[in-house]
């Protein structure tokens, strides 16, 4: 049987020759990056919310544990620290906490029955502070000190660096391994090049002798591989979406997982980008590679 | 010229091929035809001495220069260097397509070619399941279609009957008619005889004295 060949229908075909089985290892290499770094990017996100979530919860509030003097009760002394603190620039409220709550705050150290009622205990007010320029905890202090009140001013600063610190901790191990995905990939991609040049170095010769230039040949390798990393990226941020979205959905009910990793449908979108970085991180490492590789032929 | 520390291959050559001259190349194995071939095709660096092509110091030559000389070399290889992953018409058509020509404007030539060289009927066939005639054909219509100012040939009669090889000849002889300049590593001494041609033979790595035919016939 003779096939048909129509010679005005002919079109060139590609001249690298189709993806094999190392091809296929190299994508799912990609894909896999990609899905750990669309997580290490939803991660990120994350992190910066939770940590900036922190941030604007300690540094927005503080609070005042008041002792009576005198003849004034405990309910007096707290009532009028409030007054006082609503007074001073920068807290937008004040409110002393009544004896019941305050129990309740200390109730998970001395258990349900309580402190006996004799027992003079501190009352707490607490201050939420203006967001655009908080009072300090100095100011807050000195305007209670000035009106006679025996008080105390917690305005977190103690231990909220430390919070602070955790967060950026937190956001900056995200980012790193973000980067070093990519480095990895870009590492990847590079010795996939090379080993793609060496499987197909006949290729390579005939179109050199042939009078291809380097960049001709380089961009053979550069659209096999930018393809490829693209399809790869784009299958590896679809997972780190639909896993992203499976734990956020499966954590919704949990209020300290959300508090700790609290993702929102928009971090999704983070990985929209991927395919895109993939394919251009696969060109540039693939024709830096090729070029190289080629510029040692005569 | 020398590979790594091996003794030279070629040594004390000097020879000027005119423009529009065809010479055949002889020479026992291992004297170097292939040798002196992939120098002037750009295959090879000279370990020393000097290569002009086209009035060009090619030691001079720039790199980026490089591939457009190549392209006014049509290179038919001993072990053909086809593509297997393309079919005959896509390995014809390598040359023009590399220079950037549309696809429209030379694929008529390619087929005419083909057919020419007796493989109209096997342009869909992969370089796998061609015979080895078929394949050096290929190779010798890949190395041709662009019309090449030089044209090197090693050893292209050698999986070609009779008759094929006196058609290639011709071929060979119609290119250096309208203009190429022809060079042949050949052991077919019956063709050699046929083309009427002049012989620079090679040995140990150096020229021999102008043979003529006799001369070549005898050895």
């Amino acid at each position: 049987m003779t096939l048909a060949f129509d010679v005005n229908r002919w079109w060139p075909a590609p001249l690298l020759p189709r993806q094999d089985g190392r091809d296929l290892a190299l994508l799912f290499v990609v894909a896999a990056l990609s899905l750990l770094a669309g997580l290490a990017a939803v991660g990120a996100l994350a992190g910066h919310r939770a940590a900036e979530g922190w941030r604007t919860e300690l540094t927005g509030s503080a609070t005042v544990i008041v002792r009576a003097q005198g003849t004034e009760t405990a309910d007096e002394a707290a009532a009028r620290a409030a007054d006082v603190v609503s007074g001073v620039k920068g807290v937008a409220e004040a409110r002393a906490l009544e004896a019941a709550k305050a129990q309740a705050l200390i109730a998970p150290w001395i258990g349900p029955g309580g402190l006996p009622a004799d027992l003079p205990t501190p009352r707490l007010v607490a201050v939420d502070l203006d967001r655009g320029a908080p009072a300090t905890g100095a100011a807050i202090a000195a305007a209670l000190k000035a009106h006679g009140v025996d008080a105390d001013v917690d305005d977190h600063s103690r231990w909220s660096a430390q919070i602070m610190r955790a967060g950026a901790a937190t956001e900056g191990v995200a980012l790193a391994i973000f980067a070093l995905i990519v480095l990895v990939l870009g590492a990847v991609i590079a010795f996939a090049t090379r080993q793609g040049l060496a499987a197909r170095h006949e290729v390579v010769e005939a179109l050199h002798l042939a009078g291809a230039t380097d960049g001709y040949i380089a961009r053979l390798f550069q659209a096999r591989f930018a393809r490829s990393a693209a399809q790869a990226s784009l299958a590896g941020a679809v997972l780190a979406a639909v896993a992203a979205a499976a734990l956020k959905a499966s954590t919704a009910g949990d209020t300290q997982l959300t508090a700790l990793l609290p993702i929102a449908w928009t971090d999704l979108a983070a990985v929209a980008p991927f395919p895109v970085l993939g394919a251009l991180t696969a060109a540039v490492t693939a024709r830096v590679t090729a070029m190289a590789a080629l510029g040692a032929r005569p | 010229m020398r590979y790594g520390r091996e003794p030279e291959v070629l040594k004390d050559i000097s020879f000027e091929l005119e423009r529009g001259s065809f010479h055949f190349l002889t020479g026992p194995s291992g004297s170097g035809k292939s040798t002196l071939l992939k120098l002037i095709y750009l295959a090879e660096e000279a370990s020393r001495g000097r290569i002009e092509i086209f009035g060009q110091d090619i030691a001079l030559l720039q790199r980026k220069d490089r591939p457009l000389m190549r392209r006014r070399v049509g290179v038919v290889f001993q072990e053909f260097r086809l593509l297997d992953h393309l079919n005959v018409f896509d390995n014809a058509a390598l040359a023009p397509r590399i220079d950037g020509r549309k696809p429209a404007d030379y694929r008529g030539d390619v087929a005419d070619l083909l057919a020419w060289v007796g493989l109209g009927e096997r342009m869909h066939a992969m370089p796998p399941a061609l015979s080895g005639g078929e394949k050096q054909r290929l190779a010798i219509a890949r190395a041709v279609i662009n019309r090449p100012d030089i044209l090197l040939a090693d050893e292209p009669t050698g999986n070609v009957d009779e008759a094929m090889g006196l058609r290639i000849l011709r071929l060979f002889l119609e290119l250096n008619r309208v203009g190429a300049t022809v060079l042949i590593a050949s052991h077919d001494a019956e063709l050699v005889a046929r083309s009427g041609m002049p012989v620079m033979r090679l040995e140990d790595g150096q020229l021999a004295p102008q043979a003529d035919f006799a001369t070549e016939r005898a050895q």
